[in-house]
């Protein structure tokens, strides 16, 4: 099938159910990126991924310093799993993964979530995991446009050239 | 690479559309161009066009966020004034390549 053959992709749903801030900016990336070329976005957020779009937690998030064996210093020497454990190293390496991504010009979590609305992106919490961690709807970002069954989420991930993206 | 007429020039384009030499652009292109997409041009789009100008030809790397912070527009605000493409039908408008951002 040649390129021109292919029918452009009109509907993107992605799924984040992680915390730390890799799988949160992959998703965030994603979903941006899709409303940017005109493709519409739907993500939804379920377990750990709920850290993301609760107000206490979305301004907190961390990537792990132990047990992530892709972590390298600056230089590329691997990350010490032993220097991990100690207080306060995760935060500092988050700190700067943070500010890495702002001289990328990518926005706090806050933020981007407010870039992908503006361009009609549709950003949803997961029911289970809600009442799992105890979370009400006033515990979440007030861009949220909804609590849904997971059920409830596949109804919208209907249509033709619609993707569904765990991330 | 490609030549189209607009607005009764020549100019280089590649095969997307974007110009390659962004000196050869001129406004009444800009509006030519905008009728493709059915946009009719405001003195608030000529603002960003002549931002994203600005800052190409200053060297920046464009991203949307960067037009929501100018003061001329807000992200929202951008969508509405080229919908379906913020930054890439902008861009395309503008004269300048197609950016290369993900954000």
């Amino acid at each position: 099938m040649s390129k021109t053959d292919e029918k452009p992709l009109k509907k993107v749903c992605i799924i984040c159910a992680k915390g730390t801030i890799e799988d949160v900016y992959a998703t965030l990336v994603l979903a941006n990126g899709a409303v940017m070329e005109g493709i519409e976005a739907r993500v939804f957020f379920t377990f750990f991924g709920l850290d993301a779009i609760t107000k206490s937690q979305m301004k907190k998030l961390h990537t792990a310093t132990v047990g992530n064996p892709a972590l390298r210093m600056p230089g590329g020497i691997p990350f010490p799993s032993l220097l991990g454990i100690l207080p306060g190293v995760e935060a500092g390496v988050s700190a700067m993964m943070k500010s890495q991504m702002e001289k990328l010009d990518i926005p706090p979590v806050d933020e981007f979530l407010e870039m992908i609305t503006a361009g009609g992106g549709e950003i949803y919490a997961c029911k289970l995991a809600m009442d799992m961690f105890k979370l009400k709807k006033e515990d979440l970002w007030e861009g949220v446009s909804g609590v849904l069954t997971v059920g409830e989420f596949y109804g919208m991930c209907g249509g033709e050239n619609t993707q569904i993206i765990f991330t | 690479m490609a030549e189209k007429v607009i607005a009764g020039k020549t100019v280089q384009v590649n095969d997307e559309g974007y110009f390659t030499d962004p000196s050869q652009w001129t406004k009444e292109m800009a509006a030519e161009m905008a009728k493709e997409y059915g946009i009719e041009l405001t003195d608030k789009h000529y603002q960003v066009i002549d931002f994203l100008r600005e800052r190409y030809l200053a060297g920046e790397a464009l991203t949307i966020r960067r037009v929501g912070n100018s003061g001329i527009v807000d992200i929202k605000g951008l969508y509405q004034l080229f919908p379906g493409g913020p930054l890439k039908i902008s861009s395309k408008l503008a004269g300048i390549p197609k950016p290369a951002s993900c954000v």
